[in-house]
């Protein structure tokens, strides 16, 4: 299944690497910050309710 | 027919982002597994590169969107700076990391790919140089945003930095074009006739159609990406303006 990369496999699999971690990071980081931020309006507008 | 500026109602612009960001995201994911999976494992070597050639799937679409993420920035800029619509400005706000991490992406994978076939990780060549200077702008206008604590000043601010980032936004896309120097080779995917007829140095079809592929799958994640940060932005600045009046009693 894996490609015959030959003397340029480290160069290859390592931009793989780097690209795919860095787009998981910014998309699990936009995540979280939605859910935070979510998550502590709905407690300051409960505040705010009488 | 409904008009355009509605979205500037930050209330019609989460309703809608909410129905629209889960159809995007998910073909945003089926084309970046489908056109990465393909050109990784079902592609050929090139003839000159060899198997280095698979970067071209992840260094065209990230650096197409660096570019085109500052453009999207600076659009952003412009209506708010004209109109004066918040969600804009948070918009504006909300693509930078996005398009920064896409900056990064370009630049790694272009010194990986560069070192084995230029001989070198980094060269003061003019696209190269203004792809970093166009990073730093990004960096320098997060930080500005960080750092101003009125909303509407830092929208301001952030607005005309945009608009001198531009100059190397475009630079970096048509540097190749004005100095006729440098290692970075020109245009040869987004050209005319590079899918059809001229055959002098173009992207070969059996590369050039999972790199569209690849292309569709960052557009879309970048369009996912800042219509979720958006919401976060239009959320984070309605959490601010209640604690504020709260504080005041």
């Amino acid at each position: 299944m894996m490609p015959e990369l030959g003397k340029y496999a480290a160069t290859v699999l390592s931009s793989y690497g780097i690209s795919i971690l860095l787009l998981v990071a910014l998309t699990a980081l936009s995540l979280r910050r939605a859910a935070r931020v979510r998550r502590e309006l709905a407690a300051v507008e409960a505040r705010r309710k009488p | 027919m409904s008009s355009l500026w509605e979205y500037a109602n930050p209330k019609k612009f989460i309703e809608t982002a909410q129905r629209v960001l889960p159809w995007v995201a998910g073909l945003s994911v089926i084309c970046l597994v489908g056109g990465l999976a393909w050109g990784f494992f079902f592609t050929p070597d090139d003839y000159r590169q060899g198997s280095t050639v698979k970067i071209i799937y992840l260094h065209v679409p990230a650096a197409l969107m660096a570019i085109n993420a500052w453009l999207m920035m600076l659009l952003a800029s412009l209506v708010w700076l004209i109109r004066r619509h918040h969600v804009s400005a948070l918009a504006a706000r909300a693509a930078a990391p996005v398009g920064a991490v896409m900056t990064v992406i370009a630049l790694a994978t272009g010194a990986i790919w560069g070192q084995p076939m230029w001989g070198t990780w980094w060269v003061w060549d003019p696209r190269l140089t203004s792809f970093l200077i166009l990073f730093l702008f990004y960096l320098g206008y997060i930080a500005l945003w960080a750092a101003v604590e009125d909303d509407d000043t830092a929208a301001d601010l952030t607005s005309i930095l945009c608009m001198v980032g531009s100059v190397f936004a475009l630079l970096s896309r048509y540097a190749v074009n004005f100095w006729n120097q440098g290692l970075h080779q020109g245009a040869s995917v987004m050209r005319a006739g590079a899918l059809a007829g001229d055959t002098q140095e173009r992207v070969s079809n059996v590369f050039a159609v999972p790199l569209f592929v690849c292309i569709a799958g960052f557009v879309l994640l970048f369009v996912a990406l800042v219509l979720l940060r958006t919401q976060t932005e239009i959320r984070a600045r309605r959490m601010r303006a209640l604690m504020a009046r709260e504080r005041m009693g």
